[in-house]
Formats: C-alpha cells, sequence, structure tokens
C-alpha cells in the first residue's frame, strides 16, 4: 500500500516545550487515518505539522521528517504555499472569508490557476457539488458566505478546500462545532472524498473514527501509542492505554 | 426585609447620580450645539459659499476661500497621513506581532497620538517653513498629516488584531502568501474599522487651529497655489472673532458652524458605516 505521507521520528515544540516525542507513523494513500486520544495529547498538533501550519507563529518549530510522496516538507526551503496547496486543510470552527459565496470558492482558484469565466463557474459548481451544498446555494451564489448556518459554513470551507484540488485533506475537528444532521452530512461527504483524496481526521468523537476511518491512530501524552486499522483498534486494541481510552476509563 | 428596601433605596438613589452625572455630560453638547446654532444660523446665506472673505469694515463676503483651504489641506494631509498610517498598523499587527521592536512602536506611536497640537505646528514650522521661507499650504498639510498618521495607526492595529487569526490561517491553509492573506481576507474583514479610523481621523484635523498657525497662516483672498499662505477655516475664524468688526464676528460663528457640522456628520457617518457592517 502506498504511503503518502511517511512521517519519521518527529518531535515537536512549542517554545522549550517538548509536545510530540519522536512520532513515527505513515498516511496511506486514499484512505481515511483517524487520529484519537485525549485533550493535550498532541494530535492537533501532528496535523498542523503536516501542512506546516506552525510556520506562521515563531517559536514553534519541528525536527525530524516528513516525507510526502518521498520529499521531506520539513526541509528549509520548501516552498509552503504550493504545499498548502497540495495538502489542505478544514478547521475546527467553520471559517468562511468575508465574501460572497461564490468569492469564497473562486478565491483559491484564481491564485493558482487562469480560468476563463465559465471554467471558473464549473469549477464553483463542482466543488460546491461535492460539498453536498450546491443544491443549497445554487440560488444565492451572491450571498455573503457568513449568512450560512455553521453546517453549511463548515461545507462552504469543504467546497472551497477541495475546489483547488489539493493530494490530502487534513480535518482537525471538523464537526464538533456542529450539530448531529450536519456532522452526519460531513461524514458521508468524507466517505465520498477518500476515493479521491487522502484524508486525516483528528475527532474526539471515537464513534465517530471508528465510522469513517480505515486506519485509527491513538496517542497519549504526545507520544504515538497505537496505530493500527480501525476494526482492530476498537475491539482488540494491543495496548492497555488504548484499551483505557477506549472505554472511557480516562480522556 | 428592612435591609432589602433598603439596598432598594440605595440603588434608587445611586442610579439617580449616575443619570444627573450622564445629563450634566450630554447637556455640554447640546449647549455647544445650541450657542453655535443660534449665533451661527444668522450668517448663514449662500454668500458665505460663494464670496471670498472680505476685508474689515466692509458688509457682506463670505468663507469660500477658507472653506476652499481647509478642504484642500484636509485632503492633503489626509492623503499623506491615512496610507502611511495603514500601512505602519499593518506592520505592528501582522508582519510585526511578535517582533520585540512593536511594543516600543506601539509606545511611541501613542505619546505622538498625545503630543500637544501646537508642538506639532512648531515642529513643521522648523522643518517646512522656516528652509522655505515662506507660509505655505504645503506646511499646512504636512502638519495635519503629522496628527493623522498616528490616530490611524492606531485605528488600524486594533481593527485588524480584532480578525481572528483563524481566518488567516484558513488563507494560508489554502496556500495563499501572507501578503496576499493581509490583502484578501484581513483588510476585507477589517474593511469597516479600517474606513471609520480614517473617517475619524479627518474629523479629528477638520478643527485643528493650532497646526494651520505657524504652517499656513491665513490669506485674505483666494489662492491655490499650495506654496504659499493658504486661507482656512480655523485660523480664519481666530482671526475675525478677536476683531471688533460685526460683520467678522458674524462670519466667524457661521465659520465655527461648518465645521461643526462638518466633523459631527463625519463622526455619525463613522458610527453609522462601522456599525451597520458588524451587527449583521
Amino acid at each position: 500500500m502506498l504511503e503518502k505521507i511517511s512521517v519519521k521520528n518527529l518531535k515537536f515544540f512549542y517554545g522549550a516545550n517538548l509536545a510530540l516525542k519522536g512520532i513515527n507513523i505513515p498516511l496511506y494513500a486514499n484512505k481515511v487515518t483517524a487520529f484519537i486520544g485525549p485533550s493535550g495529547c498532541g494530535k492537533s498538533t501532528l496535523l498542523r505539522v503536516l501542512n506546516r501550519m506552525y510556520d506562521l507563529y515563531p517559536g514553534q518549530h519541528a525536527e525530524g521528517e516528513v516525507n510526502f510522496d518521498g520529499r521531506n516538507i520539513l526541509h528549509a526551503g520548501e516552498d509552503l504555499n504550493l504545499l498548502r496547496a497540495r495538502i489542505g486543510m478544514v478547521f475546527q470552527k467553520p471559517t468562511p472569508f468575508p465574501m460572497t459565496i461564490y468569492d469564497n470558492i473562486a478565491f483559491g482558484l484564481k491564485l493558482y490557476e487562469n480560468l476563463s469565466k465559465s471554467e471558473l463557474d464549473g469549477r464553483v459548481e463542482d466543488s460546491l457539488k461535492r460539498a453536498a451544498l450546491w443544491n443549497e446555494v445554487k440560488d444565492k451564489l451572491g450571498a455573503n458566505g457568513l449568512s450560512l448556518s455553521g453546517g453549511q459554513q463548515q461545507r462552504l470551507c469543504i467546497a472551497r478546500t477541495v475546489a483547488i484540488k489539493p493530494e490530502v485533506i487534513l480535518f482537525d475537528e471538523p464537526c464538533s462545532a456542529l450539530d448531529p444532521i450536519s456532522t452526519a452530512k460531513i461524514e458521508e461527504l468524507i466517505d465520498e472524498l477518500k476515493t479521491e483524496y487522502t484524508i486525516a481526521i483528528v475527532t474526539h468523537n471515537m464513534q465517530q473514527a471508528a465510522r469513517v476511518s480505515e486506519y485509527t491512530a491513538f496517542m497519549y501524552l504526545g507520544e504515538l501509542v497505537e496505530f493500527d486499522i480501525t476494526s482492530k483498534i476498537f475491539t482488540s486494541p494491543t495496548d492497555t492505554r488504548t484499551q483505557d481510552y477506549i472505554t472511557g476509563r480516562f480522556g | 426585609m428592612a435591609s432589602y428596601t433598603a439596598r432598594r433605596r440605595n440603588s434608587t438613589f445611586v442610579m439617580g447620580l449616575c443619570l444627573v452625572a450622564t445629563g450634566i455630560g450630554v447637556a455640554w453638547l447640546f449647549l455647544i450645539l445650541y450657542s453655535l446654532l443660534v449665533n451661527g444660523i444668522p450668517g448663514l446665506t449662500p454668500a458665505v459659499f460663494t464670496e471670498m472673505t472680505p476685508p474689515p469694515g466692509e458688509h457682506g463676503g463670505g468663507l469660500l476661500n477658507a472653506i476652499y483651504g481647509s478642504l484642500v489641506m484636509t485632503i492633503i494631509g489626509v492623503g499623506i497621513g491615512a496610507p502611511i498610517g495603514i500601512l505602519a498598523g499593518t506592520y505592528l499587527a501582522e508582519y510585526g506581532r511578535h517582533s520585540k521592536i512593536t511594543p516600543v512602536i506601539r509606545f511611541i506611536n501613542d505619546i505622538l497620538l498625545s503630543a500637544p497640537s501646537i508642538i506639532i505646528g512648531l515642529f513643521v514650522y522648523g522643518a517646512v517653513v522656516v528652509p522655505m521661507r515662506s507660509f505655505s499650504a504645503v506646511a499646512g498639510s504636512i502638519a495635519l498629516a503629522v496628527i493623522v498618521i498616528p490616530v490611524v495607526v492606531r485605528t488600524t492595529e486594533d481593527m485588524l488584531l480584532l480578525v481572528p487569526n483563524t481566518l488567516r490561517e484558513a488563507a494560508s491553509a489554502l496556500g495563499l502568501p501572507r501578503s496576499l492573506v493581509i490583502r484578501r481576507v484581513a483588510y476585507r474583514a477589517a474593511r469597516a474599522g479600517l474606513i471609520t479610523g480614517v473617517l475619524l481621523a479627518i474629523a479629528r484635523v477638520g478643527g485643528e487651529t493650532a497646526p494651520l498657525l505657524f504652517t499656513v497662516l491665513s490669506n485674505q483672498f483666494w489662492s491655490v497655489n499650495l506654496l504659499k499662505p493658504m486661507a482656512n477655516l480655523p485660523v480664519t475664524i481666530n482671526n475675525f472673532i478677536n476683531n471688533p468688526d460685526a460683520n467678522w464676528k458674524q462670519l466667524a460663528w457661521t465659520g465655527a458652524l461648518l465645521i461643526t457640522v462638518a466633523v459631527l456628520s463625519l463622526n455619525i457617518t463613522a458610527r453609522f458605516f462601522g456599525a451597520s457592517k458588524d451587527g449583521r
């Protein structure tokens, strides 16, 4: 099986604080890998290393290797903008830009590609269809993105991310701010997206991890405790800490 | 139960004091407006906007040259000061957010913000008027620009800091380079606040007199020469009110009314503009 991203001996520091203590994990192509663990275990930190989001903040740095298609992206000379166009991210809180729905999607497209108006229209429609939002907004593409409901805003953010055709999509607790119906829609979406993209999802909700992913990684206090096929993690985990977490003994 | 009624009474009493205090504070605004209206409106004729300032002893005349001069210098002053202020505020809020020099710059800006405007006028006198050997509208505009800059720096930085970081991260996650994250996302999100800041800066310099006293002086006549003294409302009012000529006094009051109306309108527009974008 192809490893789209291979993390090797990754250490991450918030200032002098060691937050990730040497992580080794593969992200398999076209599969969904879920990261579970109690608060503060480092799962969001790990996700944010994968698209070098931490670079926005001085004082945070990473050591080790993160090999994306065989190339280490932690190198100083890496073009971060191009990297982030290939590895997209959807955040916990829906963050539509203060523009029209159309512009929210076209924004990223105009950056990288030179498209005619009709091509642009087509791509916008395509992304909104993939995010299962097209039917709800097709008559109001000129409305402000902020006028949508929470679940719709999150789907808009997903549409925005897939519009630029990345190869990997990172989801950082995408449903924790949403109601159950919107959550279900987004989980369906992730299921459809995985045929074309490699997906990593951080979630607090173990049932969600079980529903949505093929592989699950359990993290605790900055370490990767266990990584295996989802069904195995949830039925017969090898580490007692994993066992304790999934049975609700802590976290 | 007795202590409850005592507390109720106490509360009502203090509330009454608060209302009286508010009333006293607000009353001043209305007193000022009232006296401006009573004294200024009688002189508010179309001639004010069409004729030049008259020589003493004559009847009639208007404030056209003064209005023109004030407009021109305000526009140039804000035209120089606002872009500088926005760029500096952007540095403080975006590029320099974690830099060690940022708190120092902010501190210096705050000092400049509260500097007496007469000091600024004297500085521009020494820096511009003396080398040029002439009072001029250019010097006046520069003095106004120096007052505008710290105001705009402050409001720009404050408004940009209000834009949540998650929005910037979302834009970066799409692969947007830093400058575009700032220009297309942060500015857009803070747009109402940034414009409000500039409007408030305009309102602030619209009525400044001290910086103009030593830089542009004033001019009895119509002038469009930026390199020479130019008429302007605040200094004209200052000159006219000190003179026993009744016509001049009336024009001074009317001029003051005009400035007040302009500044008030700008302030109200700024409020309205800022609020309507936020409270959607």
